[in-house]
Order: C-alpha cells, then structure tokens, then sequence
C-alpha cells in the first residue's frame, strides 16, 4: 500500500510536505523570474543599440586580456594596503581604549584621525592626498601618484576599521581583564593576550566586508592616473566607441569579490552558529 | 608564639560615586587562616575582596602584605597583585585558551617559564584537582564546576600567599557545587590562608577559623563559627541567620 512509511511520525510527515511545497514554491517563481527576464528585455525598444554598444562579444573577447593585465596593478594596490590598514586601525583601536593619562595626546589624535578621514568621501581624499602631497614634497621619486592613491586608501580605510576593531575591543567583558589582572598580567599583556585575539576573532565577519568594498574602491586610486583596469576599461571604450570593456571590467571585479562575499557570509553563518543563536524562519 | 598576620586591612574606605560600598573595615588574616565573609548582597563582600588585591582602587586606609603596605599611592600593583589569587563567580576562564594554556598563561607571561615547561606544570596541577582528561578541551565545552577548578588551578599556577574567593559555587548547579569546595578544603588542608564570600553557611561553618558578618560595608560582628552561628550577638546577624535559614540554605 503507498502512503506515508510507518516510520514516519505525523511531524515528520507534515515537515516533509512542508519541505516539498517550498521546493517547488522556490523552482517555480525562479524560472518565471528568468522567463520574465529572458522575454521582456529583448523586447524593451531599444535593446538592440543596447546590446551593441554594451555586450558586444568580439568587443568583450579583444579586450579582456588587456584588462586582465590592468587588473593586475589592482591586486597590486590591494595586497599592499591590507596589511597596512590591519596595522594602522588596530593602533588606532588600541589607542582610543587605552586609558593612561600620559597617552592623552594619542588618544585625542585616534579620534581626530577617525573623525576626519570618516568625514570625508574616499574619493576626496584621494584627490587630496595624491595631488596634494606631491605638490609639498619636490622629489620626484615621491610624486608617484601610485604611492600617494594607496596612502589614501589606506587613511580612509583605517579610520572604518579601526572603529570595527574598538568595537571587538570593547566586546570583551571587563572581567577577563579582571581575571588577567588578578594574575599579575599588566595592562599591556592583558590586551596583548586576552584581549585582543577575542576581540579580532569576533570582528573576524565585519572585516571580511570591509575586505570585498575594498577590493572594488581599488579601483578609485585611477583617478589619480594610476593605469588599472577602470582606467583601462576607460581607455578602451573611448577607442572603440563602445561600453563593453566597462562589462569587462565588472566581470573581472565579481569574479574576485564574489567569492570573498561567499566566505564572508559562510564565517558569518559558523559564528552565529558557535554562539548558539537559531536563524527564525 | 602566635602565626604571623599575612594579610592586615585597616580603616579600608571605597565609595561608588555617593554609594558608600565599605566603610572602615578592619581585619587580619593569619597565615594559614580561613576567613569567610558572609552578608546580604550588596554588604560589600565582592567589593572588600576586590579591594584587597587591587582590582578597585580604594578610597582611604592600608592594605599590609607582610606587613608592607601594597595600596600605597604610586605603587606598581602588578608584581604584588601576582602573590594575591583570586577566583571569581563567574570563573572568567579565558575562552580563546584551552585549558592547559589558561593555567599556563600567568606563569608565562608574569614569571617568564618557558612554554613547555609552564604547560608541564600546569599539567600536573590540573591532574591533581582531577582534570587530566580536560586538559586539551576548552572552557565553553566543560561543565560549571569543571570551570572552576580550572580557575582555581589558573590562580594556583602563580604560588599565591593568599587567595580571594568571591562567592565561587554561586554559578553553579546544586549538584557540582560539592566538587568545587572539595577543593576548597584540600587548600585548606595544604594551609593555604584564604578569604572567602559565601552564601554557603554549612560549608562557611564547616571550614572557616573565623566568620565575619557584613553589615552596610562594615564588619558588624566576628567570630568563630561556631558561635557566630549558634549565638550571634547582634540583631542583624539573627536577622540575616534568620533569613537564610528561613529560605532553607542552612
């Protein structure tokens, strides 16, 4: 006789119709989705120009090499900057929570630095800092606007960082350094050893975002001059009248932050799960 | 000959912004001694402890270590904090540290044992409260009174001359509380001097030499337990007395 197993309580039952119906719920508005999609743009009165001009294959296929050699100069930036900005930002954490009246001045230049380079667009100051800096220093082995884009960069990303850092810092009840304390630890060993490797590994998700929009605002330092893939795209689209080196240049981009998001996503998920906390449905 | 007093507070003062948390709290603690110090919450049990070695800075008095006073203004508190243990009620194991590395830590980092050999030590103070099979895991995978006794072997690591218990079975469930204070008395049995809050009054009656009642952040009445138990002299230790035995902890 069919029917549900024997085995099966009536939870399990219910459970697995549930399951089922999602399953079918979830496959069928995915392809209405794709349908609607697939359908309605081409119809849409000027997709033809549209696919022209943006989605031009042999374009596409020309181009990519090219770019894919730009891009190289991103990655370039950004395995420079990363370590710098871990530094950076936790000194500026470390600095904001320390407590001694003699690192006053420390304390109050943390917050000032935080405050500005927060304050002001990315993109300002790499405008500022890359032609402004050279502008004071005559030498022309410093006036790389290379050098001074990464500087940027790594002000404006320090300053949101080190805020995500204070925040693990301060995530860290005050009785572990009681505990470290009682045992002679000093200040500076508690922070150094208790504190700290808590604290970054709570932060560990938040960084890994800063981390992806990182990888993307690589790409601001052309503005500047530095010759990436942005600027590379942009060359090339001038020459070809045609958008589809920028499709280009966006593929590359997704093809190195998506993954990055995946993982992101995936600490995420295992941190929440090691704290016990169930997602509601 | 009488013991030596090891650890002497006179005329301890520490407020709370207007809160008067202790108010002029004298008592010595003989080497070897065990004081317990019992009271109603906010009394100021946890705050006299924490006062003691340090961990909040007192308002006004002395705090004599062998006779040298450690709360005295400009003090470095870290080498002299490190000859006080303390355990807390909340354990306060370092989570991020397996076992063997939260004993080994002090000695690493305040005395300067090599690694090797302060996890060697850490073992064999771990095997003897019982713990050889917990030494690799980590404090979020043990039960409450298994933590404690990591705590305690934490504190022990250091060699303390005395050690402060602030209220350590309170965390627990009913039934891990026995292992805990099994601990407890083999200290005693070694002759550590010990000041210990509680709201175990049979364990208090059963282990202290001397029993001191907190009352409004001042020593009210002291004695042995014995007799501060079976005859307190003040009203307000009969009421308390009264109170914890009414809620059927005695």
């Amino acid at each position: 006789m069919a029917g549900p197993e024997p085995s099966l309580t009536r939870r399990e039952v219910y459970e697995r119709e549930r399951r089922r119906r999602g399953a079918f719920i979830g496959a069928t508005s995915t392809i209405a989705a794709i349908t609607a999609v697939v359908v309605l743009v081409p119809r849409a009165p000027r997709w033809e120009q549209v696919k022209q001009s943006f989605f031009d294959v042999d374009l596409l296929r020309e181009s990519f090499p090219d770019l894919l050699r730009a891009f190289w100069l991103d990655v370039q930036i950004f395995a420079w900057s990363l370590p710098l900005i871990f530094v950076l930002s936790l000194l500026v954490a470390i600095a904001r929570n320390s407590r001694s009246p003699a690192l006053f001045p420390l304390r109050a230049l943390a917050v000032v630095f935080t405050d500005v380079f927060r304050g002001v667009p990315v993109i300002l100051t790499i405008y500022l800092i890359g032609f402004g800096i050279p502008g004071l220093i005559p030498s022309r082995a410093w006036s790389n606007p290379l050098i001074w884009g990464t500087v940027a960069l790594v002000l404006s990303y320090s300053a949101y960082t080190s805020e995500v850092f204070r925040a693990g810092i301060e995530s860290v009840h005050e009785s572990q350094r009681a505990a470290a304390r009682s045992l002679g630890m000093s200040s500076r060993q508690t922070m150094r050893s208790v504190v700290l490797p808590q604290a970054i590994r709570r932060v560990i998700p938040p960084l890994m975002n800063s981390l992806v929009s990182l990888q993307k605002d690589v790409a601001l330092v052309s503005l500047i001059g530095p010759v990436e893939v942005l600027r590379r795209a942009q060359n090339q689209t001038s020459l070809a009248a045609n958008f589809t080196p920028y499709v280009g240049a966006a593929i590359i981009f997704l093809g190195l932050t998506i993954p990055c998001t995946r993982i992101a996503d995936h600490l995420l998920t295992r941190e929440r799960r090691r704290t016990g906390a169930t997602a509601i449905s | 000959m009488s013991t030596p007093i090891k650890l002497a507070l006179r005329g301890i003062t520490k407020s709370f912004g207007d809160t008067a948390v202790l108010r002029g709290i004298d008592l010595e603690v003989a080497t070897g001694e065990v004081i317990t110090l019992i009271g109603a919450s906010g009394s100021g049990k946890s705050t006299l402890l924490r006062c003691s070695n340090l961990l909040e800075p007192i308002d006004d008095g002395e705090i004599l270590l062998d006779g040298f006073d450690i709360a005295e203004p400009g003090l470095d508190p870290d080498p002299l904090r490190r000859r006080i243990g303390m355990i807390f009620q909340s354990f306060n194991l370092f989570p991020h540290m397996s076992v063997v590395d939260n004993v080994a830590i002090g000695p690493r980092k305040v005395l300067g044992v090599s690694k090797d050999q302060a996890r060697e030590s850490a073992r064999e103070l771990l095997v003897r409260l019982g713990l050889e099979s917990r030494i690799d895991a980590y404090p979020d995978q043990m039960s409450g009174g298994q933590q404690q006794r990591v705590a305690i072997a934490r504190s022990l690591a250091m060699k303390p001359e005395v050690m402060l218990l602030d209220e350590i079975t309170s965390a627990l469930d009913p039934e891990l509380v026995g292992e805990v204070l099994d601990v407890v008395r083999d200290l005693k049995a070694d002759g550590m001097t010990m000041l210990f809050a509680t709201h175990e009054m049979n364990f208090a009656r059963e282990i202290s030499d001397r029993v001191c009642f907190l009352h409004q952040g001042q020593i009210l009445e002291q004695g042995p337990p014995e007799a501060l138990f079976s005859q307190p002299s003040e009203a307000r230790t009969q009421e308390f007395l009264q109170r914890v035995t009414d809620a059927g902890r005695i």
